[in-house]
């Protein structure tokens, strides 16, 4: 990388910091709309799981199945929470663990299929999982987990590292820097990782497996890998966003939210790593804003993705960099 | 003579009620150029995906230095040293030649992948001569000075080239050549002919499925001819410029252009 394009990236990644753990809650300070704070956690969430996704993208396959993950995950953390009384803390990167080692289990044999194939089974799994939810007494059927407690304090040797969420007037604040944070953490790992050597494997299987497994690639071994660090991403997302509501449902994340997050990477651009950061952004606030359309709303979006597509094949983001087709 | 590096036995592939390749067996010694023949339908590529491991046999084995290496999953050979090629259109189309060629480096890595999610010294030190090693592989196919064009751009006596230089990369012992010279003029093909000659003389062995019998005959040290999936002969190419059912499976072929 040379100096200047170092500065450049530098800079960009300054500002984005600025901008959101500093431009953003001063700018909710001023104008009162503390109702930002939960709208723009979801928006950071949303954008965990869908960068999960991209992953799935980024090798060759395209993955409609995201918000099973997301379900699993959050139930999981909830079970911790509310049967075993752990810390929202601790169940966070177990929950996390836990959707990374069952997507292991479900991708060995799923990942095998390719293309319209592998959609197909992804999208049934989020049904799956919303079934499997209904049915488990774990996780008490429709009824789901209701009243869990929001994170307590963090303490290390009696000195609090983070203050339990209970003792904040607005609870939604210190979400919101939460959701934000993990998702600079999240993303700052996908960069790392597609940059590395594991990341131009990936590349190289999703141009071409057979080339790939002929240089020594265990393919089927690194797509299962990729597919567990996306369904950990979910598991992330979906853990944070029932904490959040403090309570969860076989229908909290249903084959909608997992269509949406593909959309997302779509949207955004599934070249570009950052993409479905940008993309989550613009179809939640999109939506949003066209709720004043009344019955036109969803004719209007529908139109619009559509448009997108024909027009910007290559997402948001390819505007920014139309010269580089490589994230 | 010395052992074998590669030793195929008894090899049979049956597609329901086709038989594509029957009981073939031969040997490839250490350091030749052997080549593969037939006419079309033959089962050479049958053969050819048998050996590398893309397709598990019904019958038979091939032996790498001893070790049965058919059934074995693909890169499990490759990484054995086993290490095949494909024709121009099998590329990384989004990458750049010399990008192709430090990804195919992989089995050369000293680090772990975690190792290089964080950059560890080991890692960058395998960044580093994996780039050093790509550079010297580019240059010996005469890639040097494309090797920023993306694949997809690249003409097709470049992406030959290229698919060799992936190949080497994998460091094998064994290359495994498919159709080399399909397709290419008679400049193109002497070119082609030197390239495999001199990626022999780096003490890489080549094994060879081919169609174009006077580059065959010019380049190979031993040839063995398939018909039908059985093999009906192996020898010196003049042995098998003699050989009366060789002559008897390319009939209707014009003298000249089998190179007879």
């Amino acid at each position: 990388m040379t100096n200047s394009r170092r500065a450049g990236s530098v800079a960009a990644v300054a500002v984005f910091l600025a901008a959101v753990f500093v431009a953003i809650p001063l700018a909710i300070a001023a104008t009162g709309r503390t109702d930002l704070y939960y709208t723009l956690s979801s928006v950071a969430l949303l954008a965990i799981a869908s960068g999960g996704v991209w992953l799935t993208f980024y090798i060759g396959r395209i993955n409609i199945g995201q918000g099973a993950w997301a379900l699993v995950g959050g139930y999981a953390s909830a079970v911790l929470v509310t049967t075993y009384g752990w810390s929202f803390w601790l169940s966070l990167p177990v929950a996390g663990l836990f959707c990374a080692l069952m997507s292991m289990l479900v991708g060995l044999p799923i990942l095998r299929l390719r293309g319209v194939y592998f959609s197909m089974v992804t999208l049934v799994l989020t049904e799956v999982a919303r079934l499997t939810a209904l049915a488990l007494p774990i996780t008490n059927g429709a009824r789901g987990i209701t009243s869990i407690p929001t994170p307590g304090a963090i303490r290390l040797f009696g000195v609090t590292l983070v203050p339990g969420f209970e003792t904040f007037a607005n609870r939604n604040a210190p979400f919101y820097f939460l959701s934000a944070a993990m998702m600079t953490l999240c993303f700052a790992g996908l960069w790392r990782l597609v940059h590395s050597r594991l990341g131009r494997l990936f590349a190289a299987m999703r141009q071409n497996e057979e080339l790939a497994s002929s240089m020594g690639v265990n393919v089927p071994l690194l797509r299962v890998v990729a597919y567990a660090i996306s369904s950990f991403l979910g598991g992330i997302g979906g853990a944070i966003f029932v904490a959040i509501a403090q309570s969860i449902y076989p229908s909290s994340f249903t084959i909608n939210d997992s269509v949406n997050f593909m959309l997302n990477c779509f949207l955004g651009g599934l070249g570009f790593v950052f993409g479905p950061m940008l993309g989550t952004l613009v179809l939640y606030f999109g939506w949003d804003l066209l709720f004043q359309t009344g019955q036109y709303q969803l004719l209007i979006y529908s139109g619009v993705m559509i448009l997108l597509m024909l027009v910007l094949p290559n997402g948001l983001l390819s505007l920014r960099w139309p010269s580089r087709g490589r994230p | 003579m010395t052992a074998p590096i590669l030793t195929v036995r008894d090899l049979t592939k049956r597609y329901g009620g086709l038989t594509a390749v029957n009981e073939v067996s031969f040997d490839v010694q250490e350091g030749e150029i052997l080549s593969v023949i037939g006419p079309n339908g033959a089962g050479k590529s049958t053969i050819f995906k048998l050996i590398s491991s893309f397709v598990k046999p019904t019958r038979g084995e091939v032996r790498f230095r001893g070790e049965v290496i058919s059934g074995l999953a693909p890169h499990v050979v490759a990484r054995k040293g086993v290490v095949r090629t494909f024709q121009e259109t099998t590329i990384f189309k989004g990458m750049t030649a010399r990008d192709s060629v430090i990804v195919a480096h992989h089995l050369r890595s000293q680090a772990s992948l975690a190792g290089f999610f964080f950059g560890t010294v080991a890692a960058r030190r395998d960044e580093d001569a994996f780039a050093r090693s790509a550079d010297e592989i580019l240059e010996f196919l005469g890639l040097d000075a494309v090797g920023n064009e993306l694949a997809s751009n690249l003409p097709q006596g470049h992406l030959r080239a290229l698919g060799i230089a992936i190949g080497l990369a994998a460091d094998p012992k064994i290359l495994l050549l498919d159709e080399p010279f399909a397709g290419m003029n008679v400049d193109e093909t002497r070119q082609a002919v030197e390239r495999v000659r001199a990626v022999r003389d780096r003490g890489v062995t080549c094994l060879l499925v081919e169609h174009d019998m006077a580059a065959v005959m010019k380049i190979s040290d031993r040839i063995v001819v398939i018909n039908f999936g059985v093999k009906i002969a192996e020898g010196t190419p003049e042995a098998i410029r003699a050989d009366d059912k060789v002559i008897e499976a390319y009939l209707g072929v014009e003298d000249e252009t089998i190179g007879l």
